[in-house]
Order: structure tokens, then C-alpha cells, then sequence
């Protein structure tokens, strides 16, 4: 039985004309038992990073709490936002320093640098990155997922043609998973807005 | 988290041993099965790399860098766990810098070696890299093999990673000591390909590098070889509407407009 698959999880963040989604499944569960259908995996940093994190829940959230406790500290010095690309270094190091011990979390970072270009990165669970310019995910069922996003990605999409597609890569892929699916949430950050919408999906 | 004033932090060890006598099997962190090679030619040092990294039996990136810069003249190709590579290159690599700066002198390849090596040693073997570093220094240009418990060769051509056996084959085959430079190339790129085509935990592209006394050639995506051959005619548009909405929350970003300088502050 795998650590990975206690709680279940599907997160998908792809990239399209300077905008980016990401969305994630919101079933929470226990093995074969589902215990809520309103848990995102998403989690926002500032109004242009969202993080994604699957694996073990109680990991993925203690490593959300300790990554705002650093960003805000950020902030304070700083005065500012940090960059998606600067917040993924700091992820991967973050999980670094737990090489022999690690959180059984894997996240995927996705968010506008200040210029308006995307930028999408994942991890392993000990902090490998990989900067990818079309898609990232991560979760229970990865080859459905990929399948799935590989093809439908089509470069330079608008925002409402990247939502659809976002939402049908998940829902499909989560589909063929026992342990994630139950609903799913998909935020649109683009240079003014964001855009979060919760889905009708199956609720099996 | 950050507290401790660097290195590695041991103590969720105990919960993950834990979980592990119950039963729970660890997740498996992304390798670069790999093929990296390197050799000496008349002016230097050529170092090759293909870029597939592995999550188990699927490929986790397409594309990724095997060739991780140490010094301005010097450069590491790695295989092994792909975390362990990215953060002991770094890690050498910001030591080195320092010793730059501290020493004044441009970094010898034997440096950054011998840093690998204490490091790598210290941990037994568990932090998983497996090295071909090259560079041209002072004293000319050198190329040495790492190996994960901190043993290290000096050789004239090497390679290391899955694929290694492959792109041996090619080397032993067809290596002459002072090759002329399109020539060095030529022969470390077939040995890339070689274990691309032939080793399935190498795959993709092949990188090259090429390290001289008057500089560094990068070639990123020296051969691009995973074009897709074929495109979709009829791409799939889902329409608008597709997805059934259930709520919808809009964040404005436009900024609040800030009006400065209207009224000097009365200070009497």
C-alpha cells in the first residue's frame, strides 16, 4: 500500500497565452472510504501563484502552512510578491532538506512571473524540479492524467479554450481513479483576473 | 523549516519509519537512468548528456538538464537520483564561488572534484550521484568520473549512467587521443545516441558541451530527436460551455489607484 495513495489526489496546471490554470479534485478520503467532497488540493499564495500538492494530506497541508509562513515573512522584507520561479527553488530546497525523511507531499507550481509570462514547475517528493512549458501534473493516476494532457495541449490558448480544456484533462482523468474525482475546482489566473469556477462532475 | 543553519534535517525519520513498518511503501523519486559521456580532444573537453528523467517506468520530464554548471570552466554531467544531482551541483558549485572569491584564482577542476568526493563520502553513498565532471583550468583539460561513494577516476574518455555500456561501446570503437573539435563532437553525440536508442532509461534529446581555454559552448538540444512526427489534423477545440459550471468567483487584479502627493503633511 503506498503512502502516496492514502488520501488520493488529481492536480493539472498547464500553460496558454499568457495565462495559466490549475485545477485539482476535491475528495477527500482514506483508503476506500470517502470522507468529504469539498477539499481542494490547490492552494493560493499570493493573486498570481497557485500551489498544487498531492500525496499525503496532512503533509501537503503542514508544507502549504510552513511555505505562507515563509512567504509572508518574504513580504515583510521584501515588500513585495515573490516571483513563481523564485517560490519553486525555495519549494524544491524545502524539500531537499528533508532528503532522508521526506514529506510524502508532490507539488506543482503554477503562477504569472511580474512580465505576464506563465511559468509552471513540479516536483518529486524530494524537491527534483522540472520547469515545463506546456503542462504539469501530479496525483493517484499519473498515466491518465498525462494521457490525457498530452493530447489535448495545443500551444497559446485563451483562457476560456484553456479552462475547457483544464477541466476535461482532469475529469477524464480522474475518472479512470478510484481515489480521486468527487468534484473539482479549476482557477484561471490571467494578468487581470482570476477566475475560479467548481465544477459538475461525477460524484463516484 | 529554515531554522537550522543548513544541511539535511532529520526529523520526520522517525514517522516515515513508522508508516514503513505498517506496511506503506515509499514513494520513488525521479532518477535520471541516463547516459552522459565525456572526452578529451586536442583543445579541450567535449561532455554530452541526453534528457529523459524517470519516475519508475514513466518519463517525468521530456527534456530535462543533465549538464549542471559548476565554474565558468567547468562543468558536471550527472546520473543518479535527479534531486541528489541538481542539489550537490548547486551546493559545489556556490562552495567553489566562494573559493573564487576567497582565493582569487580562476576554479581548478580538481577543486570541485575533490568537494564532490568529501561530500558524497561523508554520506555513504545515499546521496545518489554518479558524475562526469569536465573542465579546463591552469593546467589543462581534465575529465574525471564520481561514482555515489565518493571514488573518482581520472580518464581520458568516460561515461557513466545506464546507458553507459552503449556509449562505451562507440568510444572504445572509435576514440584517437587530439581529435580535432567537429570530430570530438560528432563522436560523443553518436555515444549519447547510442544509449538513447538503445537504453531504455536514456531518451529524448542530446546536450552538449564544449569547454575550452577561451570558453564554454553550450549546446542545449545539440540533436532534437523527440519531434513529434506526426501532428494532429483536426486538434480537438472543446467549445465554450463544455465543462457543467457550478459556481464561478472572479478576483480583479487591477491595482487600487494610488494618488500621491496631493497635500503637503501639516507639520506646525
Amino acid at each position: 500500500m503506498s503512502i502516496f495513495s492514502y488520501n488520493g489526489a488529481a492536480i493539472v496546471a498547464m500553460a496558454g497565452k499568457e495565462c495559466v490554470a490549475i485545477g485539482s479534485d476535491l475528495r477527500f478520503g482514506v483508503q476506500m472510504q470517502t470522507i468529504t467532497c469539498d477539499t481542494p488540493k490547490v492552494f493560493k499564495i499570493h493573486d498570481k501563484l497557485y500551489l498544487g500538492l498531492s500525496g499525503l494530506l496532512t503533509d501537503a497541508q503542514t508544507l502549504h502552512q510552513k511555505l505562507m509562513f515563509r512567504h509572508n515573512l518574504y513580504k515583510l522584507r521584501e515588500e513585495r510578491d515573490m516571483k513563481p520561479s523564485t517560490f519553486g527553488h525555495m519549494l524544491s530546497n524545502a524539500l531537499y532538506e528533508r532528503r532522508f525523511g521526506p514529506y510524502f507531499a508532490a507539488p506543482v507550481v503554477a503562477g504569472l512571473e511580474p512580465d505576464g509570462t506563465p511559468f509552471l514547475c513540479g516536483m518529486d517528493t524530494i524537491g527534483a524540479i522540472e520547469t515545463a512549458k506546456d503542462f504539469m501534473i501530479t496525483g493517484t493516476s499519473p498515466e491518465s492524467l498525462y494521457g490525457m494532457c498530452e493530447s489535448m495541449w495545443r500551444p497559446d490558448m485563451e483562457p476560456d479554450e484553456l479552462f475547457e480544456t483544464v477541466a476535461q484533462c482532469l475529469m477524464s482523468g480522474f475518472d479512470r481513479d478510484a481515489l480521486a474525482g468527487w468534484g473539482a475546482v479549476i482557477h484561471v489566473i490571467t494578468k487581470d483576473k482570476v477566475i475560479s469556477r467548481t465544477l459538475k462532475t461525477r460524484m463516484d | 523549516m529554515g531554522s537550522n543553519a543548513g544541511g539535511f534535517d532529520f526529523d520526520l525519520c522517525k514517522r516515515n519509519a513508522l508508516l514503513e513498518n505498517k506496511g506503506m511503501t515509499l514513494p520513488k523519486a525521479w532518477k535520471t537512468g541516463t547516459t552522459i559521456a565525456g572526452l578529451i580532444y586536442k583543445d579541450g573537453v567535449v561532455l554530452g548528456a541526453d534528457t529523459r528523467s524517470t519516475s519508475g517506468s514513466t518519463v517525468a520530464d521530456k527534456n530535462c538538464t543533465k549538464i549542471h554548471f559548476i565554474a565558468p570552466n567547468v562543468y558536471a554531467c550527472g546520473a543518479g537520483t535527479a534531486a541528489d544531482l541538481e542539489h550537490v551541483t548547486e551546493m559545489v558549485s556556490g562552495q567553489v564561488a566562494l573559493h573564487r572569491y576567497a582565493t582569487g584564482r580562476q576554479t581548478r577542476v580538481i577543486t570541485a572534484m575533490t568537494m564532490f568526493k568529501q561530500h558524497l563520502f561523508k554520506y555513504q553513498g545515499h546521496v545518489s550521484a554518479a558524475l562526469v565532471l569536465g573542465g579546463y583550468d591552469l593546467n589543462g583539460p581534465h575529465l574525471f568520473t564520481i561514482y555515489p561513494h565518493g571514488s573518482t577516476d581520472s580518464l581520458p574518455f568516460a561515461t557513466m549512467g545506464s546507458g553507459s555500456v552503449n556509449a562505451m561501446a562507440m568510444f572504445e570503437a572509435y576514440y584517437k587521443d587530439d581529435l580535432e573539435r567537429p570530430e570530438a563532437m560528432a563522436l560523443v553525440a553518436r555515444a549519447i545516441r547510442s544509449g538513447v536508442m538503445n537504453d531504455l532509461g536514456s531518451g529524448s534529446n542530446v546536450d552538449l558541451c564544449v569547454i575550452t581555454k577561451d570558453g564554454v559552448d553550450y549546446l542545449r538540444n545539440y540533436e532534437y530527436l523527440q519531434a513529434k512526427t506526426y501532428t494532429r489534423q483536426f486538434p480537438v477545440k472543446y467549445p465554450p460551455g463544455t465543462a457543467t459550471v457550478l459556481k464561478q468567483h472572479v478576483l480583479s487584479l487591477k491595482g487600487v489607484e494610488v494618488i500621491e502627493g496631493a497635500e503637503e503633511m501639516d507639520v506646525s
